[in-house]
């Protein structure tokens, strides 16, 4: 009877991000099967656990909008031997990032004050609610990232790519018609 | 193809030099860049087209000439020169290169009109650019959509000036220049107002076509061409020696 | 609209008619056109677009480029301070916080009056007696508090600078030590003279014996420049001085100009006569406008003397004169052949190079650009003799040396030495105590730690163009760096990609550290940023760059090191501090409503 091979631990979270990336990501269909049997998935969408522990290898979809997801983008660091961003959000700010050029006060006044057909508008200020930063940050700004797999999102074989090569120990690598930024 | 060309040409080490070991023939007055593209060898470029006088501002071809790091668009070759450019060192600086210009500008891929089209993401691609690596600049750039044909997005220009180029020596209209200092510089058009609709700049101009990243843009294409059949879907910008961009 | 062209018709008529309608002018007309009417108008770029025949876009973007020429209301004040690092340890940041105290106005924004703009500018080369500023281009130095308050007073009342105390500005030489050069008993003709005896192939000879190489940083041979250009095939030669004196810490020709100046003009006169050029610039930096009317007058009186002009000293077909032509705020602009684009009127960005000056310079004819003490040598060399100069200094490096040294030092000013003489000297002359490190060069220099005092000044070990700024063991090298950085981001003229986003990259990283956010990571990348710059960049100013921030890294680590937070990697920006404008908005301060510093 031979020993349980030891599986890679994975963890992935959404931040700033659209869940593109993870919609992607079960574009590999079946190979999702292979990939369990070598891989157990910590915190991610698809087992629900709510805080990450140490992992081999930590996915971040999304860029840093606001505290909390700092907050997440850290304990992903500090708990991941490897960390990936993935797809256009995490890389350089992406979608969100488009009101960087804008100031927070003049976004919060318009959103909340100045929108037509306001009623009694107020800024939400509930402790509970994360507060946003001034600027979207890619998530390499904050923390130091290890790989990156670009793309908005990057296809299910893209990422797929991405795995395998880490997994064999190799340098990921893409190639034309899977790299790509849109 | 190659042969054809080396056979066209008295081969003697008067007039070839290497080209990462290829043999490479050229005639007084072409730069190495030019005689590479004729010999159908490609080197990334940007501000660089064949169409115009070399202008040496972008650095993507760098390229390194009896030992010596040079711009190959305006370094002539010498007979036997030895010249690399497809070695690890000088694609990891393209690579820095082309990192430094996606942080300095706003280049976001997703909902560009040029993308699959461009040569600043495809030459990006062709260099395995993974991240902008640095720290994002996030400018503040103007979009001028004054002119009823053509969309000025100030957030992708490269500053190669193709443009000004363009529109100084073949349009004769001299519409695009550049104004600023160091990382202000900028592109300003011909027109008291700054727009574009105040100009005589029309869609028959050489200067709306040259554009390699998405700053002039014809209004009302959109997306034309579906994913999948854009210039550099269909193939890597460094499988030809200078690329022909669809819908430019 | 027909009434407003006018208003700019009439000064901007005889501008063009005294440049003669010439294109090539038009940074001189800019600048002039500034002078009377305080900016460039939108209506007079109009004007001049129509009378020069030049598409209005080129006239905005050869405005744009240049620091001091505005396309905006800048004031009836315009008002510099000079920001280079000796200013700085001169405390010229608290005079300055003073006067916008004072007169309130924000730097950087014209005040609500439309009455002043304050800003800082680059090095002004009066780092011998600053803190020094320029008001309306006219340069006043040794700046006190109680200096501050009159000016104060001065601005708020309307006083015309012109009217103001004539002590502002009274520039001093400060020569400290002469040598054949500064002690020179030089009479105005005696080169000419000397090259009426000698023609022009034996003075050509004389430089060439002399060994003489180029005193503005680059040292290449004088007699072989000389040589290259006097063969070189076209229809006019020229000869340009290059006298944009632009790298801090650098005012040895701003002492020159004023006080040798007979010694510069003749040696552009035997260069005229050795390579045949009839027309000769001096390209004076903008920041010693306060030059022109003295070096105007030289020239007049040298004409009269017939040392100018037709018929030199009564040699029929040995005609040359020379026209000053003045800059407008870019470093840039003294590298050699981003001086000739300004010279031509256009943005100061450096050619591409092959060909080089000597043979496609100015309006791509020949052309030999030499720097003002290259020059003054030059008539020394024509009088004395090749041999006698290059019996001077050391072998690789002949003949005398003139520094301009300031900082932390009892005598800063002039000091003319042989080449070969030892920092270590030059620090026990001038009065230098407790020197921690010594900048030599300028910001594209080398810093030079108290190991290698004992290193010499010359093209074989420690080259210099003349600056010479101390620093004692009370000031921080990572503040000296960083003070270069700046410089070099503001000044990066933008044409190729390394430079402008790398110095732009290099000042963030360097701001980065001084606000504690640094980690060793910062380093490596640092490094990178070298290997990249000195690799593919398009001229000197890109491939100095990283220099001060190498040197210091590699001779003052502790000054980095007490700024790293001894992580790996650390973020850029304070994480807190990106939450402000939300806690304020919302008028949260409870504990979600932070950030701390984290442990990645």
């Amino acid at each position: 009877m031979t020993a349980p091979v030891k599986k890679l631990k994975v963890a992935t979270a959404t931040l700033a991000g659209c869940f593109g990336c993870h919609m992607s990501f079960l574009d590999i269909d079946e190979r999702l099967l292979e990939l369990v049997k070598l891989v157990e998935f910590d915190r991610s969408p698809l087992t629900d656990i709510k805080h990450c522990g140490p992992c081999d290898i930590g996915i971040i979809e999304g860029g840093l909008c606001n505290a909390e997801n700092v907050h997440v983008l850290r304990e992903f660091r500090a708990n991941s031997k490897i960390l990936i961003a993935m797809g256009a959000c995490a890389i350089n700010g992406g979608l969100p990032a488009q009101r960087n050029h804008l100031s927070l006060p003049l976004i919060l006044e318009e959103v909340y004050h100045a929108q037509y057909g306001l009623v009694d508008g107020f800024i939400p200020n509930d402790p509970e609610l994360p507060l946003p930063l001034d600027k979207v940050h890619p998530i390499h700004e904050v923390v130091k990232i290890d790989y990156f797999i670009p793309g908005c999102p990057p296809s299910g074989d893209a990422i797929w790519k991405v795995l395998t090569d880490l997994l064999a120990g190799r340098e990921p690598e893409l190639g034309h018609g899977l790299m790509h930024y849109d | 193809m190659i042969e054809a060309h080396i056979w066209s040409v008295a081969m003697n080490k008067d007039n070839t030099f290497t080209l990462d070991g290829k043999l490479i023939p050229y005639h007084e007055g072409q730069t190495i860049i030019q005689a590479a593209i004729a010999a159908g060898e490609y080197i990334p470029h940007l501000c660089f087209s064949p169409e115009f006088k070399p202008h040496g501002s972008c650095k993507l071809c760098t390229v390194k000439a009896n030992g010596r790091q040079t711009a190959s668009c305006t370094q002539q070759p010498q007979p036997g020169m030895v010249v690399e450019s497809n070695t690890k060192e000088l694609n990891d600086e393209r690579r820095v290169l082309l990192q430094m210009l996606f942080v300095e500008g706003n280049h976001f891929c997703p909902s560009c009109e040029k993308s699959g089209n461009c040569q600043l993401q495809a030459t990006a691609y062709q260099l395995e650019m993974m991240s902008p690596h640095f720290d994002q600049f996030f400018p503040d750039r103007p979009v001028d959509a004054t002119h009823p044909e053509y969309l000025l997005d100030f957030n992708r220009c490269i500053l190669c000036s193709l443009c000004v180029r363009a529109s100084r020596d073949v349009d004769g209209k001299n519409i695009f220049a550049l104004s600023g200092r160091g990382i202000k510089s900028h592109l300003i058009v011909n027109s008291k107002s700054g727009n574009l609709a105040d100009t005589d700049f029309s869609a028959a101009d050489k200067a709306a076509h040259v554009c390699p990243v998405g700053v002039i843009l014809k209004k009302r294409v959109g997306f034309a061409i579906p994913i999948g059949q854009r210039t550099f879907d269909e193939q890597p910008i460094g499988a030809t020696p200078h690329p022909t961009v669809k819908g430019a | 609209m027909t009434s407003q062209i006018n208003k700019h018709s009439e000064y901007l008529d005889s501008i063009l008619h005294f440049r003669r309608h010439n294109a090539n002018d038009l940074l001189q007309i800019l600048r002039e056109a500034q002078e009377h009417y305080g900016y460039i108008h939108s209506d007079a770029i109009d004007y001049l677009s129509e009378k020069l025949n030049l598409p209005r876009s080129k006239i905005e973007g050869v405005a744009g480029f240049y620091s001091f020429l505005y396309l905006q209301p800048q004031g009836e004040y315009r008002v510099l301070f000079s920001n280079n690092i000796t200013d700085r340890m001169l405390g010229n940041m608290d005079l300055l916080a003073s006067l916008c105290d004072q007169l309130w106005v924000e730097p950087g924004k014209l005040s609500e009056d439309g009455l002043l703009w304050v800003n800082t500018t680059s090095c002004t080369g009066l780092c011998d007696q600053g803190p020094a500023m320029l008001v309306n281009n006219i340069a006043i130095n040794r700046l006190t508090h109680d200096r501050i308050n009159t000016i104060c007073e001065l601005i708020r009342e309307h006083v015309p600078v012109s009217a103001w105390p004539l002590e502002f500005f009274a520039i001093e030489d400060n020569i400290r030590r002469k040598d054949i050069m500064l002690g020179s008993d030089f009479k105005s003709g005696s080169a000419l003279a000397a090259l009426k005896q000698r023609g022009a192939e034996g003075v050509l000879n004389e430089v060439k014996i002399s060994k003489l190489r180029g005193r503005g940083g680059a040292g290449f041979s004088t007699g072989s420049k000389w040589e290259l250009c006097r063969a070189a095939p076209g229809e006019q030669h020229y000869v340009v001085c290059n006298a944009d004196e632009g790298e801090p810490g650098t005012f040895k020709d701003r002492v020159l100009l004023n006080s040798y100046s007979d010694m510069v003009f003749e040696g552009m006169t035997i260069c005229a006569r050795v390579v045949g050029a009839r027309k000769g610039f001096l390209y004076l930096r903008g920041e010693y406008r306060y030059l022109l009317d003295h070096l105007q007058a030289v020239l007049q009186r040298r004409r009269q003397q017939n040392l100018l002009g037709n018929s030199i000293l009564g040699e029929a077909g040995f005609d040359f004169d020379i026209e000053i032509h003045l800059g407008a705020g870019a470093y840039i602009c003294g590298e050699e052949s981003a001086l000739i684009e300004s010279l031509e009127g256009k943005r100061g960005t450096p050619r591409n190079r092959p060909p080089f000056p000597v043979t496609n310079g100015y309006l791509n004819q020949p052309t030999v650009v030499n720097n003002v003490e290259t020059f003054a040598a030059t008539s020394l060399i024509g009088m004395n003799g090749g041999a006698w100069y290059a019996g001077i200094g050391t072998e690789t490096s002949s003949g005398t040396k003139i520094f301009s040294v300031s900082g932390d030092c009892e005598r800063p000013g002039l000091y003319e030495y042989p080449f070969g003489v030892t920092v270590a000297q030059v620090l026990a002359d001038c009065g230098a105590h407790h020197t921690q490190a010594v900048q030599v060069s300028g910001a594209s220099g080398i810093c030079i730690a108290a190991h290698e005092f004992s290193r010499r000044i010359g093209f074989e070990d420690i080259p210099t163009a003349g600056a010479f700024m101390v620093f004692d063991q009370s000031r921080d090298m990572f503040e000296v760096a960083r003070n270069f950085v700046h410089f070099f981001a503001h000044e990066s003229c933008g044409f190729c990609t390394p430079c402008r986003v790398g110095t732009s990259l290099l000042s963030n990283m360097m701001d980065k550290l001084a606000h504690g956010f640094g980690s060793p990571y910062d380093f490596a990348e640092i490094e990178k940023l070298n290997v990249l710059l000195q690799s593919t960049s398009h001229c000197g100013l890109g491939h100095s760059a990283c220099n001060p921030v190498l040197d210091t890294i590699a001779k003052f680590r502790p000054a980095y090191e007490k700024r790293l937070a001894h992580k790996d990697y650390v973020p850029a920006f304070d994480l807190d501090g990106a939450l402000f404008q939300a806690r304020q908005m919302t008028g949260r301060d409870d504990r979600g409503a932070h950030l701390e510093r984290g442990n990645e």
